[in-house]
């Protein structure tokens, strides 16, 4: 294996997992099932005991 | 349950962590005796007389404590472990002080280079390393590890996991501080900026600093709340990260193990990208997660808003992390570092000003509907100020990174302008914030002993803080314009002390500002004493006493 092929290898799988990995995030913030519960969390410090 | 009296037995926690220390003072006490070095002698001596001390705590604590463990819950409520927490609080307040002191003199002795006194122990290369450790690790730590322990029991609704343990975090880490601050005055350091303490004060760090996390994520795993706070998000990344990043950078081979002297293993290149991958990561995930953390606990309990946009939090917190830990090679352009890591650096510098400013808006946001809050409470306007310091120092910071940019900058007192516009503006700010905001709930007081004290103490650091930077950006680019400055025949136009000598002035006004800053921290200690004292101002005395309230007041609850 040369040089070049590690650093294309390395650049592109870390382009695909960087990017999967900060769409993965955002589907899960914006999903509409968890805005209820991320809607609580917000309020979370607020909250007296 | 059966009312009979439980018999009083040490608990095995007690037994063992006694005989550890036992053991670990006989050993130290061994080291010093046989030490090639006097530092070292010393250093063991307070490690032996360290762990006596704390063998006596133990049992002085037994003596005291009733024979049941502590509830978990008290009429419903979390029994929370506050103890600690308070250590912290005035910790942080007294290292503070401490760091900024010496950051005044060493900015005098730039301006005046007598002022060291021909003393080798006031020498401005021991006195540097003392003031960086002493406001990032002991100021900084301190408030890190003291509302990490208070946010992660309020946001889970539980008490702190282990009854010794935190203690022994909290005595631990300040015990390191101690012995890496000593250290630097003997003149023992590796030589690896912000990681200089030797060997074997990383090694103590190191297991501290594993109990630190244990207990942060026994508490997490016994939480009474079914979501995970996002600040504890925060932390978690700043603990977990911060153990990876010390563990591998000081990878050394001491000399001999009765002697302070070591070795790092990596060499050359390797050793500079190791110590930059620490370095720059030790911004990111000491003086930016941890810290942020605070943000999206305190901004919204002070402002009684909820938090602006959880989602944003959510991508704010998984793009940060994965960025920045690849931004350290910007502190090594044009070096011997192969240029595609340079590149790399750079590239992601520049992609990290999205999180940040996601999360600055994020912060600023929590305020609309209380954005009235600003003009009456200045404990706020530290937080919200804060908030627009890590903006702009984190727009500047993907700017120097541009290698255009950094051949002007890299070694000038641009960058030292830079790192104070966050770390007096950003890091110190939220934390002047946090510690008014926790020092009345810890002390079950109503409100802060003076708010006006507050006030003067915001307009003065801030003018110290304008005239610091506002300085030392002049001086920087100056300087970098003069290192840069060719004549019509090729050769350079000024000679290096020609430069040193044009900054002088700059260096007066870097110094006063600093004063202002220490004047405000004054300020504040006297502020936060009589808050604890119990103390009321005049201005505060139509108020009722404070001392009445129950447990957990607090403020007052939003909605």
């Amino acid at each position: 294996m040369t040089y070049e092929h590690a650093a294309a290898f390395a650049q592109t799988s870390g382009l695909i997992y960087f990017v999967g990995i900060f769409l993965a995030v955002c589907i899960y913030a914006c999903w509409p099932r968890n805005r209820a519960r991320f809607d609580a969390a917000a309020h979370l410090p607020l909250i007296e005991d | 349950m059966a009312a009979t009296p439980v018999p009083k037995h040490l608990t095995e926690g007690e037994v063992g962590l006694g005989l550890t220390l036992l053991i670990g003072a006989f050993l130290c006490a061994l080291a010093s005796a046989r030490a090639v070095d006097a530092p070292f002698s010393v250093h063991m001596a307070v490690f032996a007389l360290a762990a006596v001390a704390g063998v006596v705590a133990i049992l002085k604590r037994y003596e005291a404590r009733p024979a049941e463990a502590p509830p978990q819950v008290i009429d419903g409520r979390p029994n929370y472990n506050l103890g600690p927490v308070k250590f912290t609080a005035v910790a942080a307040m007294v290292w503070g002080i401490a760091g900024f002191l010496v950051g005044c003199i060493i900015a005098f002795q730039l301006w005046a280079p007598a002022l060291n006194l021909g003393l080798e122990y006031a020498s401005f290369g021991r006195l540097r390393p003392l003031h960086t450790s002493a406001v990032i690790f002991a100021f900084g730590g301190n408030v890190l590890i003291g509302t990490s322990l208070y946010v992660v029991q309020r946001t889970c609704r539980v008490r702190l996991a282990g009854e010794l343990a935190p203690w022994f975090v909290v005595l631990g880490y300040n015990l390191f501080i101690v012995v890496a601050g000593t250290g630097y005055l003997m003149g023992v350091t590796q030589s690896k900026e912000y990681a200089e303490p030797e060997w074997y004060a990383d090694l103590w760090l190191t297991v501290v600093w594993v109990v630190y996390l244990l207990v942060f994520l026994a508490t997490l795993w016994k939480r009474k709340e079914p979501h995970i706070f996002v600040a504890n998000w925060f932390y978690l990344a700043f603990i977990v990260t911060i153990a990876m990043l010390h563990v591998v950078n000081n990878l050394a081979l001491p000399v001999t193990v009765f002697g302070s002297k070591s070795y790092p293993i990596f060499a050359g290149v390797q050793d500079a990208l190791i110590q930059w991958w620490y370095g720059h990561n030790a911004v990111g995930f000491f003086l930016t997660a941890g810290f942020l953390a605070i943000m999206y606990y305190f901004v919204p309990k002070r402002a009684e808003r909820p938090i602006y946009s959880y989602r944003l939090s959510i991508i704010h917190f998984w793009a940060l992390i994965f960025m920045y830990i690849w931004a350290g090679p910007h502190h090594l352009h044009y070096t011997a570092l192969p240029d595609w890591a340079q590149t790399l650096g750079m590239t992601f510098s520049i992609m990290l000003w999205m999180p940040s400013w996601g999360g600055m808006i994020n912060g600023l946001m929590t305020l609309s509907g209380a954005w009235d809050k600003l003009r009456t409470d200045p404990v706020l306007r530290f937080m919200v100020v804060s908030l627009a310091f890590y903006g702009m120092a984190t727009f500047e910071g993907p700017m120097m990174s541009i290698k255009a940019v950094n051949a002007l900058s890299h070694y000038t007192d641009w960058t030292i302008g830079h790192v104070h516009s966050g770390a007096l503006g950003w890091v110190a700010y939220i934390s002047f914030g946090a510690l008014y905001c926790l020092v009345p709930w810890l002390w079950n007081r109503r409100e802060l002993y003076s708010l006006k004290l507050v006030e003067w103490h915001f307009w003065i650091s801030t003018l110290g803080i304008v005239l610091y930077i506002t300085s030392m950006w002049v001086a920087g680019i100056m300087q970098g314009l003069m290192w840069r400055a060719y004549n019509a025949l090729g050769f350079l136009e000024y000679s290096f002390v020609e430069t040193v000598e044009a900054m002088q002035p700059y260096y007066l006004v870097r110094a006063l500002g600093g004063v202002l800053f220490l004047i405000g921290a004054l300020i504040m200690a006297f502020n936060l004493a009589m808050t604890i004292a119990g103390k009321t101002a005049v201005e505060n005395e139509a108020l009722p006493a404070g001392d009445a309230l129950p447990a957990t007041a607090g403020l007052a609850p939003a909605e």
